[in-house]
């Protein structure tokens, strides 16, 4: 089955394979990586009959074209964009079958940042620690794709899902994050804690699969220094020494030692993927669940 | 012994010491192997243990702070003979620092027990401590722009091992042709929280 395979025509300008990650290796300092905006990764799984922890494309904002050696069902999901095979407009969204040969375009986001390319049967790279995923802080998995790159294919699992134009949220106009305060509020100043909650953000074009940077007014420091190293989880709002909040995504570093002002609600996540830089940023704190 | 939460799921135990750290990590190793403790990580660090992915995070914050931690004998722990060539371009800072020759600097780094308290930085990065205080060293002014696999290095109270080549900001005294990461082998980590490590020197540098 050595045809089933995808020639990379067109590697964009980031893409890479993401499943679920590898959550359960923190403690030997790997991240947990996995695709940024999982719901959109397992709706295209789930639309060309997947399992929800197969491998998928993850692209940033310019898309990808790729070229499969054999006929195969692909979905297109996350961020909106134009998808096409052989020149010819297909439904974004939706299962689309790409015959031999044929190639296929998944064109720039015209909203987000990510679009997912879930093929049947999943990108079948070797796993590294039971994950697929390219993270970009450690180095482990594949490297993200280049032009004439060739990714295995896995057998299809089961029949496309019989669901047309699945509902996909739109990308924020607005990224409004719940964030739980601590655990080292008491790091920061009463009135720093004031500004996370009332004070407007925008989305830096620094960020990247490691966190969401942050522009706005610097959070100011009730105690200087460093806190020794300590664990840290997926959505902490760390604040480095120029004060701008860092939301941690996937691939985030596993210890660290800037304070963490606040914890992101993990159902708010997806939408910090989507996010392109300049999106407004509001942090409204909430109670713990 | 303080549980803060972080977020919805997840809690950071903040213990005193770097030995008490050790001691609680063992003991949350050994409630989940004999299944009182369910979660997704378990993450040691320099004076806290991480708790992430709990299914009852108030349950723990409680039951935590009023929990005995035994500490456990050092000889249950694996340990992990690194071979070494004491080597490295800032071993004779580090030794004159010391107030010793590199010999003895060599000797005093040979004649350790260390413990990997925690893992971070990179996979297979563990922070080792056992250097009495006497020897801790800042780390160099300016990092490196790039230390080779293998490097041993010394920062602050920790002694360490570069898993793979990177920039970094340790003082080097060594190198070792210990793999420390590679992802085909079972365990990928030479190096886990809690393993027991000597240097042992090797002819040849």
């Amino acid at each position: 089955m050595t045809d089933r395979a995808l020639v990379v025509v067109r590697a964009g300008a980031l893409t890479t394979v993401q499943d679920r990650g590898r959550p359960g290796y923190a403690h030997l300092g790997v991240p947990r990586s996995g695709a940024l905006d999982a719901p959109a990764a397992a709706l295209v799984n789930r639309l060309v009959g997947n399992p929800p922890d197969a491998a998928v494309l993850e692209t940033t904002l310019n898309g990808c074209a790729v070229r499969p050696r054999s006929t195969v069902t692909v979905a297109v999901g996350g961020a909106p964009c134009p998808v096409s095979v052989g020149g010819r407009p297909v439904a974004w969204g939706a299962p689309v079958v790409v015959p031999a040969g044929a190639l296929l375009e998944v064109g720039a986001a015209t909203a987000g940042v990510r679009s997912y390319l879930a093929v049947g049967g999943g990108v079948a790279v070797e796993p590294v620690l039971g994950s697929r995923a390219t993270d970009l802080l450690s180095g482990l998995g594949p490297a993200p794709l280049a032009d004439g790159t060739v990714l295995p294919l896995g057998a299809p699992a089961g029949p496309p899902a019989r669901v047309d134009g699945a509902p996909q949220p739109r990308p924020p106009a607005e990224l409004v994050l719940r964030v739980v305060p601590g655990p080292r509020d008491d790091w920061f100043t009463a009135r720093a804690v004031r500004d996370l909650a009332t004070r407007a953000y925008r989305v830096s074009a620094a960020s990247n699969r490691i966190g969401l940077r942050t522009e706005g007014p610097a959070l100011e420091r009730a105690r200087p220094g460093e806190l020794p190293s300590e664990g840290m989880v997926l959505g902490a709002v760390q604040v480095p020494p120029d004060g701008r909040p860092v939301v941690f995504l996937a691939d985030h570093p596993t210890t660290g030692g800037y304070p963490v002002i606040a914890v992101v609600r993990a159902a708010d996540l997806p939408a910090a993927a989507q996010a392109l830089p300049g999106t407004p940023v509001r942090f409204v704190p909430v109670r713990r669940r | 012994m303080r549980a803060l939460h972080v977020g919805d799921d997840a809690l950071l135990v903040e213990v005193s010491s770097g030995e008490e750290a050790q001691a609680l990590h063992a003991e949350l190793l050994r409630r989940r192997a004999e299944g009182a403790l369910t979660v997704r990580e378990i993450v040691p660090a320099a004076r806290t243990v991480l708790l992430d992915g709990l299914a009852d995070p108030a349950r723990w914050a409680s039951e935590l702070t009023t929990a005995r931690v035994p500490t456990p004998p050092s000889h249950a722990r694996e340990l992990v003979e690194l071979p070494v060539r004491y080597d490295g371009p800032d071993l004779a800072a580090v030794a004159e620092r010391w107030g010793v020759t590199e010999r003895e600097a060599a000797r005093i780094h040979a004649g350790t027990e260390f413990t990997v308290a925690f893992c971070g930085f990179a996979p297979g990065f563990g922070y080792l401590t056992g250097l009495p205080d006497r020897y801790h060293v800042p780390r160099r002014a300016t990092p490196r722009t790039s230390v080779h696999a293998g490097a041993v290095a010394l920062a602050g109270p920790y002694t360490g091992v570069y898993p793979r080549s990177s920039p970094g900001g340790w003082q080097l005294i060594g190198t070792t042709d210990a793999v420390l990461w590679d992802h085909t082998r079972v365990p990928a980590a030479l190096l886990a929280p809690g393993t027991r490590v000597r240097f042992v020197p090797v002819e040849g540098a």
